[in-house]
């Protein structure tokens, strides 16, 4: 007789052969996950080559859930459950799985040749390598394929479905619904009817084995966590930038036009921004970066929502015309998804390392809000303000996420838009005397007028202006007051900047921990460590870090120690120290990958320890 | 009444049509023009000022995107909206206009520098795609603004600041490269012949998809005759859609096709008038345009073929584009869409 436990979170890593189709498997299992009332969150982890040779360490791709009863932050440091589908994807991430964790794995391709090829002498499903685990070894690929015999596929094809078998036993155990699948299914291989029929039948056939043959005895159920009432889906970073976008121009009244060249991580961005044109929404692949930004600030001066995409090479690339964004003073919104660097670096894997070149890294007295997405459903919220800002200041503004925000997912309400601000485009459209498109308002921002509004021709571009007129001018006290001006302008993005809050419950906590981006989820779920064991620990989140919020100073000195945790060698920790004169301490690790939750707990932990016995 | 028509045709189909007819002055921005006395960018503003008013736009649907040189100043002395951008990246930038608003007319202003070298690869993906936009292309052979070094127009051999003992560069033909693009409108002319010029320019306007015009301009200061050996009797080639290639005193030179397809001057005497290569700038197959653009002397310039090698219709990268985008009749069927957007097929209550 199965037994079944509750319990409150667990997750789960799906791996296997790039081609095995295990990030499909994944969103699946995700979206079963949704529809229990689950929170959750993921992490897509897949090589950069798009086929590493099949069976090698190299090729294999996974994909992490994590879900629980109450709100999830992170995909989780390891996973509790490890489903491998041949030996490669085991070798690549026993190391990962603790002791007594689950592994399901598939003995079909547990051959000698197919062991020796990722380094096994000897077959770890018998060399007793693995009792500290909960192994649950079946011939998946066999049962698959015995289950969809009625379908006459080649024998190639039959296998293909074994992602499927899987599935269903997963969802067997952790007692999700398999119908959305079917569902999903029949949608997706609508004209391949066979191929449907044949993973409807694997996925049913999973899911019934787990039922019948009692070969695992525990299977588990997970409460819904609570949550505010409304439609939800799930929504990656990438689909939740491209979404924000979509929303702030619908906001503003303008039409979107996207510049994009391909990049990884940023690609889909351009993907799905592509597949809006429903929506009314422009997109140009362009032939490099910079005619790709080129093409939006074009769009932008002719009475669009220019916005362009790209990752930290691309973004070098755009320096240049980021610049003339900033002189002609026209809306543009760039997004960045950060992966490690220099140069082509680790174009598959997360970073925070472009804080700096965001803020800085255009010539002259250049300066451009720039807010930092804190979670994937948070990149939808972030782009949607960095819109209103772009449009109501005239100004490029940075967004910057992550390659960890861009491929995760977690669930997202999806908004009406008329619970959305409006963005006010403010468009000159007649003037009264001479138009003055360098004339501006109580925000500064310059008088805007479009091509095809009669009357207020004018000229604009690269080179400096005399104020008000906009009229070309070398004279030196014109180049200081517009410099001063640009520069008060940004920095007057403030009063759109909400004061930083600060969460202390105990109000007692004498360490402060801020951070910045993706590694929200991070610090949250350590930080619930870390009060779990009885101490203080304070934090907040920086989502505007251009300009940083009116309160911040103010924060910062209220403790005795700042730790400001970053993917990368303490970017804004410098900007922290330069700006309020206060010896913040940087917390840092760049290994590509999210921070992790027990062992920044554990740094905490130690900081607060050393603060009480001072 | 009939809404006026403008004798632009398709170039400028879409684009409203002024009321009343302008004037040459009507184009004309108050600024004060700041190049060298004699230069020859003074002929071809004074051209494209007074082709505009015979084109029936109105200022407001006109839009002039330059890059960076002395020509790319040409925005500033026009009213219009005008876009002074960034060296190299002007057709670029006018492909977001283009694309995005098929009300108004775009002109890109380039230069040697700016369009062959630092922005080379925006200026043959413009042509590639056939985005409906003007390119007019100053060709001094020379970088002005930066006082004077050889350009990738100048002749080998080139004495200059940067070149002491001769640029050992080969000169680009930019209108053999205009037609490796796959032009659609390829044409070329002289800053010095007002008629040559105005006709270009209404041609170039006239067509629908990327047209690129070559002006040969005179830099008074740094390349000063640079041009000086066309004005020989059988220095240019004129060429005319339909007629017969002849050139040089009392057209006494003419152009012959070979068995092999490959074109040799030669006297019309010797050649026969009944066996001159006919100029077809309609042909689809550019072969013909790109033999003709071939016999400029591109280093010497004592031969250079003038007019328009090819002027062809193929479908426009921004028509197409648009096409593909839906449009709605008011703001709630684009909240509706939009909406419909954001919450894809696999959402769930709570």
């Amino acid at each position: 007789m199965t037994q079944v436990s509750t319990i409150d979170h667990v997750v789960i890593r799906f791996s296997g052969d790039s081609g095995d189709g295990m990030q499909l498997t994944g969103d699946r299992f995700t979206q079963d996950t949704a529809v229990a009332g689950n929170d959750f969150v993921t992490l897509p982890n897949y090589p950069a080559e798009i086929r590493a040779p099949a069976g090698t360490v190299a090729g294999v791709s996974s994909f992490q859930l994590h879900f629980a009863e109450y709100d999830v932050h992170t995909p989780g440091d390891h996973p509790d459950v490890l489903v491998a589908m041949n030996p490669a994807a085991l070798k690549a991430n026993i190391a990962e799985l603790p002791a007594g964790g689950i592994i399901i794995v598939d003995t079909a391709d547990f051959t000698p040749r197919a062991l020796s090829k990722v380094g096994y002498d000897t077959n770890p499903l018998e060399d007793g390598s693995l009792e500290a685990y909960q192994v649950h070894a079946f011939d998946l690929t066999a049962a698959a394929t015995a289950a969809v015999a009625p379908f006459g596929l080649s024998r190639k094809d039959a296998a293909r479905t074994k992602n499927m078998y899987a599935l269903g036993l997963l969802n067997w155990m952790y007692s999700r619904p398999i119908e959305g699948t079917i569902a999903f299914l029949n949608k997706k291989f609508a004209k391949k009817p066979e191929i449907r029929d044949a993973n409807i039948a694997s996925l049913t056939a999973g899911y019934n084995f787990g039922e019948t043959s009692e070969a695992i005895a525990f299977r588990y159920e997970i409460a819904p966590a609570p949550a505010k009432t409304g439609t939800y889906r799930q929504i990656t970073g990438n689909r939740a930038v491209a979404y924000g976008l979509v929303a702030g121009a619908n906001r503003a009244g303008l039409p979107l036009y996207l510049g994009a060249y391909p990049i990884t991580p940023a690609s889909e961005v351009l993907h799905y921004l592509s597949d809006a044109k429903s929506a009314g929404v422009m997109t140009f692949q362009a032939e490099d970066e910079i005619a790709a930004v080129g093409a939006a600030l074009g769009a932008s001066f002719a009475g669009c929502l220019g916005a362009t995409s790209t990752s930290g090479p691309g973004l070098a690339l755009k320096s240049e015309t980021l610049g003339l964004a900033v002189i002609s003073e026209l809306p543009l919104v760039v997004i960045d998804v950060q992966r490690g660097g220099p140069s082509t670096g680790l174009p598959t894997k997360t970073e925070q390392s472009d804080l700096h070149i965001a803020l800085f890294g255009r010539h002259g007295e250049s300066p451009m809000p720039v807010i930092a997405a804190q979670s994937p459903a948070d990149c939808f919220a972030a782009t949607f303000e960095a819109c209103k800002v772009a449009v109501e200041y005239r100004t490029p503004v940075l967004v910057l996420t992550d390659g960890y925000l861009g491929n995760g997912a977690e669930p997202w309400r999806v908004p009406e838009m008329s619970e959305l601000p409006a963005i006010d485009t403010n468009l000159t459209t007649e003037v009264e005397g001479e138009y003055l498109p360098y004339a501006r308002d109580e925000k500064l921002a310059r008088a805007w007028a479009i091509p095809g509004t009669p009357g207020l021709t004018h000229r604009t571009g690269g080179l400096e202006k005399a104020p008000g007129s906009g009229a070309v001018s070398y004279d030196p006290s014109d180049h200081e007051e517009m410099v001063l001006t640009r520069a008060a302008k940004v920095a007057g993005v403030v009063r759109d900047v909400p004061d930083l809050i600060v969460d202390d419950p105990s109000g007692e906590a004498k360490v402060l921990v801020l951070g910045w981006g993706s590694t929200f989820g991070p610090i949250q779920a350590a930080v619930r460590i870390v009060r779990g064991s009885g101490r203080k620990l304070a934090t907040a989140h920086l989502r505007w870090i251009n300009p940083l919020p009116a309160n911040l100073g103010e924060v910062l000195a209220a403790y005795d120690r700042v730790i400001v945790p970053e993917m990368n060698l303490g970017q804004l920790a410098m900007l922290l120290r330069a700006t309020y004169l206060i010896n913040v301490e940087s917390y840092t690790k760049v290994r590509g990958l999210p921070l992790r939750q027990s062992e920044l707990a554990d740094d905490l932990n130690a900081i607060i320890d050393e603060e009480a016995a001072k | 009444m009939t809404a006026p028509v403008s004798i632009a045709g398709t170039g400028m189909a879409g684009v409203p049509v002024a009321l009343t007819p302008l004037t040459r002055k009507d184009f004309t921005a108050p600024n004060e023009v700041r190049w060298c006395p004699g230069c020859g960018d003074y002929p071809v503003l004074a051209a494209f000022q007074s082709v505009m008013p015979d084109l029936g736009i109105r200022n407001e649907n006109l839009v002039v995107v330059s890059g960076i040189g002395c020509s790319s100043r040409f925005p500033y002395y026009v009213e219009s909206y005008g876009f002074h951008s960034i060296h190299g990246r002007a057709p670029a930038i006018a492909a977001g206009v283009a694309m995005s608003r098929p009300d108004v007319s775009v002109f890109v202003i380039t230069g040697d520098g700016d369009a062959l070298s630092i922005g080379g690869n925006h200026l043959i993906h413009a042509i590639r795609r056939n985005i409906n936009m003007t390119i007019l292309l100053f060709n001094n052979r020379i970088y002005g603004l930066t006082k004077g070094q050889y350009s990738p127009t100048s002749e080998t051999g080139k004495v200059t600041k940067s070149s002491p003992q001769g640029s050992v560069d080969n000169p680009f033909n930019p209108v053999s490269l205009a037609l490796g693009a796959g032009g659609t409108f390829v044409a070329r002319t002289v800053d010095a012949n007002r008629a040559h010029l105005t006709a270009t320019l209404k041609a170039a306007a006239a067509h629908r998809g990327t047209s690129l015009v070559e002006i040969y301009q005179n830099c008074v200061i740094f390349n000063d005759g640079a041009y000086d050996p066309l004005k020989a009797a059988d220095g240019m080639i004129k060429l005319v859609h339909g007629e017969p290639v002849t050139f040089g005193a009392d057209n006494s030179m003419g152009v012959v096709r070979g068995a092999d397809g490959t074109l040799t001057v030669a006297p019309v005497a010797e050649i026969g008038q009944e066996n001159l290569l006919v100029h077809d700038a309609h042909a689809e197959d550019p072969q013909l345009a790109f033999a003709l653009s071939q016999l400029t002397d591109q280093n010497h310039l004592t031969t250079a073929p003038i007019g328009i090698f090819r002027d062809v219709e193929r479908p426009v990268y921004d028509d197409l584009a648009r096409a593909q985008i839906a449009t709605f009749d008011d703001d709630a069927a684009r909240d509706q869409a939009v909406s419909a957007l954001l919450k894809g097929h696999d959402t769930w209550e709570l």
